[in-house]
């Protein structure tokens, strides 16, 4: 019933509206067709002036509403190139969009048509053409320089020292990979995943795998100021590891590797204190449309200090412990301290594994 | 090519000077309704075809995006009317999120392909070019039928997807595979994805004909006098949309063949390494990443192809109601070549973050950058036209002038995304959706709206209500602004764009005040866009009558024409053009301007 007289109530104004459009029509034939233009030309000249006015306006009130609910500062060294090469094209750009906006509504102003007014034949001029061919072409050449500066600056090659995490999406959520003490991350295959107990279709029969860890809830822990590189994969279709916080971003595409790596410089609870806001966590998001629960695949960065990530590592398990077939009790890997002495007794576990199989 | 022989057929035109005859008299042409109004090959009613068909498809495809921002904007509130629309979609007046996937897919479909492409250069192209180069019809009224009618087709088979069980394609317009490729991966990826694949590739061939159409056309049948560089500006975007989707529409249907082989016959283009639905798929040795380049290879194009239309019809609309020529004639068309060939060069910019080689990256933002420059010679080129001119606001120039401000607006934003060193961040963020809604949605409307508001009274030989036109373009150029300024600092803020609810995510569920309020926004534009749509329609009918043959003082040839022309367009022999089209000065006799078929005055000499 409601819909019923929504429906009519809108075909009720719209009825409205056209017919006082059709008068007016009427009333200017009336009144003389040049006369009513004119006044109906000054009318919109005047108009527009006030548009521009409460644009300029607008934009200002805007700015204010969101300046405190941008992002807070850039939490890594590239981000901080990001956000003064942002401001640096939003400054350029800004003087050209008001400058041209400004031309536009005055022109329409100044030269709204008058009886008496004669137009100006002006129908070229080289040398304005080539000032305005020139200058632009010189401000984009600056800043394709600083761009490719900072661009070159994220995509090099990681530092050596950078801890490995492998990031892998799948519908919906995100698996973490830390390549334990050996720091190297062991072979996978997509035929070996299953659900239940080899998530990411980790290689048994390659020794690298025996330490490494995989985080199920999409917590990437890392070291603030120490690199962290990103080595990013899909298991089915293509999603984006979406990094707000540090200003980056980067596809996961099944069958292809793709990287990422950045120097976090503050951790999670001092940006806590930064925003004031003790729920802060940075939060990875899914960039690229992957299906139905593609707004849900959240994951989260925890920036921790050298002492706090060893003591998170030190409680986690290996994925091996818990889910290869014949695995020695999950307790293992915790007793051995250091990764050099690891090695070798890792090595004969996975020929365990592989030959109880 | 002879222009009676296309008229009448090769068995009517004996001799030129019969033929001249015949078409002075069009009363014994009474045709039968099926070949005048549906199956009809007069370029003027395949024109409205285009129009009225893009129009409804502009409704539902604006409905849908009302749909998805009152998800948007109030994500905890039902609205049971949607279930009267979409029933088991919006259970209980909440949008799925599956149906919330498929709606923004549907909606950038229809509005990108169906209306700004099918519907813009459709619609003015077919009604322009052999109006304005002086021509009876298209070099062949036949395969410009068509090409109206393979469009049909794939509009029936489109919005027969909307209506299957599974849904419609529900990956975005874009549809990435291996998402749009298995069926496991979504709903939206099974018979509505194959509808989808085959109504685009249906609509390619549409867009084929007519293009090649057109560029046979403007090269072929300009009337005497008529040399390239006196054609209107409109006529050279015509030619460079047409050339633009002739190059590069083949290049998206490759694609979606080859979308189409690996979904239903196993094959491997696209696939790699996939395991999905609880089994590893067979596939090896593809690359997602393929796909994306065979996309944007048309994707960027097209939006040269929804623009240029636009650019072509400001210029024209800019200049008549300024009273002042076109300021740098030429270097409007060298700019039209510029960007069409850059166009081809940058489609990879969609593509920064999808890990390609940084060297390949570098490349491509120092060519998108490229566009800037000549953008930015139009822009000051339109500036300059209006300064020192005598403007007279008709709905058609309002129009025209906030095309210029919108185009401006999402122009400059480009220089962010087009920046790798900035897209890695703002990529797929709101700032994009603002981005590209501002430059080719919203300024693309506006260059088609001052068409229609401009061409009307050729099409239909009556006015739109002025009133109702004035109060259609200050609502929309206002709430195109209040809506997508907004989504810029969102973006700013990382917001991404195809998120179904936000309120799970600490660094954007403070946003949502201002979703609500551009939702409002929305719908209020929305019902603005339904008042136009009523003066247009009620127009046809009821609208002031065209009592002169030039309402607007303009210079081209299609106001020479007849109020109502027939088939053929001029009674007699085709005018013959002296001059540019932009002679807006004093022609001696008191009027401010000198159509082009006016011959040069005794030691007059040409622009």
């Amino acid at each position: 019933m409601s819909v019923f007289i929504i429906t009519i109530l809108i075909i009720l104004v719209f009825t409205i509206i056209y017919q006082i459009s059709k008068a007016s029509e009427y009333a200017t034939v009336l009144r003389g067709t040049e006369k009513v233009n004119a006044q109906a030309n000054r009318a919109i000249a005047w108009l527009l002036v006030v548009m521009f006015v409460l644009g300029i306006w607008g934009i200002w009130e805007c700015n204010a509403l969101f300046q405190d609910r941008l992002l807070p500062i850039a939490a890594c060294k590239t981000g901080e190139n990001y956000d003064s090469m942002f401001n640096m094209t939003t400054l350029v750009t800004g003087i050209v969009f008001f400058a041209t906006q400004l031309a536009l509504f005055w022109f329409c102003f100044r030269y709204q048509s008058a009886e008496k007014r004669t137009t100006f034949f002006f129908p070229h001029n080289n040398k304005l053409e080539i000032l305005w061919t020139t200058v632009p072409a010189i401000a984009m050449a600056i800043l394709v320089a600083i761009g490719l500066r900072n661009w070159y600056d994220v995509t090099s090659p990681a530092p050596a020292n950078a801890t490995v995490v492998e990031v892998v999406g799948k519908q919906f959520n995100w698996l973490i990979r830390y390549p334990g003490k050996d720091n190297e991350l062991g072979k996978r295959d997509f035929r070996k995943i299953d659900d239940a107990n080899n998530v990411l279709g980790l290689d048994w029969s390659d020794p690298h795998n025996t330490d490494d860890i995989i985080s199920q809830n999409g917590e990437l822990h890392c070291v603030v100021n120490k690199p962290v590189k990103l080595v990013i994969g899909s298991r089915d279709v293509i999603h984006d590891v979406g990094l707000s916080h540090f200003r980056l971003k980067m596809d996961a595409v099944p069958g292809i590797t793709t990287t990422l790596w950045f120097v976090p410089t503050i951790t999670t609870d001092s940006m806590k204190l930064i925003t004031k806001n003790p729920d802060f966590v940075y939060e990875i998001s899914c960039d690229q449309m992957c299906g139905k629960g593609h707004y849900s695949m959240r994951g989260t960065v925890i920036v921790q200090t050298q002492a706090e990530y060893d003591k998170w590592m030190a409680s986690q398990q290996t994925y091996y412990a818990g889910n290869a077939p014949g695995a020695p009790a999950p307790a293992a890997p915790a007793t051995a301290p250091t990764g050099g002495e690891a090695k070798p007794e890792v090595k004969n576990d996975s020929v365990k594994a592989v030959t109880m199989k | 090519m002879n222009n009676e022989i296309i008229i009448d057929g090769p068995n009517i035109a004996h001799g030129a000077e019969s033929a001249t005859d015949h078409h002075g008299d069009h009363e014994h042409h009474e045709q039968h309704f099926i070949w005048k109004y549906i199956f009809s090959q007069d370029h003027k009613m395949i024109s409205k075809q285009f129009l009225i068909t893009g129009i409804i498809w502009a409704i539902i495809g604006a409905l849908m995006s009302v749909f998805f921002r009152l998800q948007l904007g109030f994500p905890d509130s039902t609205f049971p009317i949607m279930e009267k629309f979409m029933g088991e979609w919006a259970k209980g007046g909440k949008l799925t999120p599956e149906f919330y996937y498929a709606l923004i897919t549907m909606h950038g479909t229809i509005l990108v392909f169906f209306v700004l492409t099918a519907g813009l250069s459709g619609t003015f192209a077919n009604l322009l070019i052999p109006y304005q180069v002086g021509a009876r019809d298209m070099a062949s009224p036949f395969m410009n039928m068509l090409s109206y009618w393979f469009f049909f087709a794939a509009s029936i088979l489109m919005m027969v997807s909307l209506f299957v069980e599974t849904g419609p394609a529900a990956g975005g317009w874009t549809t990435y595979p291996p998402l749009s490729a298995l069926k496991e991966a979504s709903l939206g990826s099974g018979l509505g994805m194959d509808l989808w694949l085959m109504g685009m590739s249906l609509f390619v061939v549409s867009s084929l004909l007519g293009g090649l159409n057109y560029i046979a056309t403007i090269l072929n049948m300009r009337t005497k006098g008529m040399t390239m560089t006196r054609l209107p500006l409109t006529i050279w975007a015509l030619f460079f949309t047409a050339v633009l989707g002739v190059l590069s529409f083949p290049v998206l249907f490759s694609g979606v063949v080859l979308l189409i082989f690996d979904r239903n016959f196993g094959t491997s283009f696209y696939l790699s390494e996939i395991f999905i639905g609880g089994k590893a798929l067979p596939h090896i040795g593809g690359s997602a990443i393929l796909y994306q380049h065979l996309f944007w290879f048309l994707g960027h194009p097209e939006v040269y192809i929804i623009m240029l239309p636009g650019m072509g019809m400001a210029s024209e609309v800019l200049s008549t109601n300024s009273r002042k020529p076109i300021f740098g004639y030429f270097a409007m068309i060298i700019s039209l070549v510029g960007i069409t060939l850059l166009a081809f060069l940058v489609w990879a910019h969609h593509m920064f973050v999808t890990g390609m080689s940084p060297f390949l990256g570098s490349i491509f933002v120092l060519l998108t950058l490229l566009i800037a420059v000549p953008s930015a010679v139009k822009v000051f080129n339109w500036l300059t036209t209006i300064w020192r001119g005598n403007i007279r606001f008709s709905p058609a120039m309002l129009f025209a002038l906030g095309f210029v401000s919108m185009f401006i607006s999402g122009g400059l934003t480009g220089i962010f995304l087009g920046n790798s060193a900035l897209d890695i961040h703002l990529h797929d963020t709101y700032f994009v959706v603002a981005h590209f809604h501002i430059v080719m949605g919203v300024s693309a409307f506006f260059g088609m709206f001052a068409g229609i508001y401009h061409w009307f009274p050729k099409m239909y030989g009556r006015f739109m209500n002025n009133t109702l036109g004035y109060v259609h373009f200050f609502i929309t150029f206002a709430g195109a602004y209040l809506i997508f300024w907004p989504m810029h600092y969102e973006g700013i803020a990382g917001m991404p764009r195809r998120y179904y609810d936000y309120s799970a995510w600490e660094s954007f569920k403070h946003f949502q005040g201002v979703n609500a309020f551009i939702s409002i926004v929305a719908i209020i534009v929305f019902f603005a866009q339904l008042m136009f749509v009523l003066n247009f329609f009620v127009s046809i009918f009821k609208g002031r009558r065209m009592t002169t043959l030039n309402p607007w003082g303009s210079t081209t040839l299609e106001w020479t024409t007849p109020i109502h022309p027939g088939h053929g367009n001029w009674v007699g022999e085709i005018p013959e053009v002296h001059r540019w089209p932009y002679d807006y000065r004093d022609d001696g006799h008191g009027n401010d301007f000198i159509p082009q078929t006016t011959p040069l005055r005794p030691g007059e000499e040409e622009h």
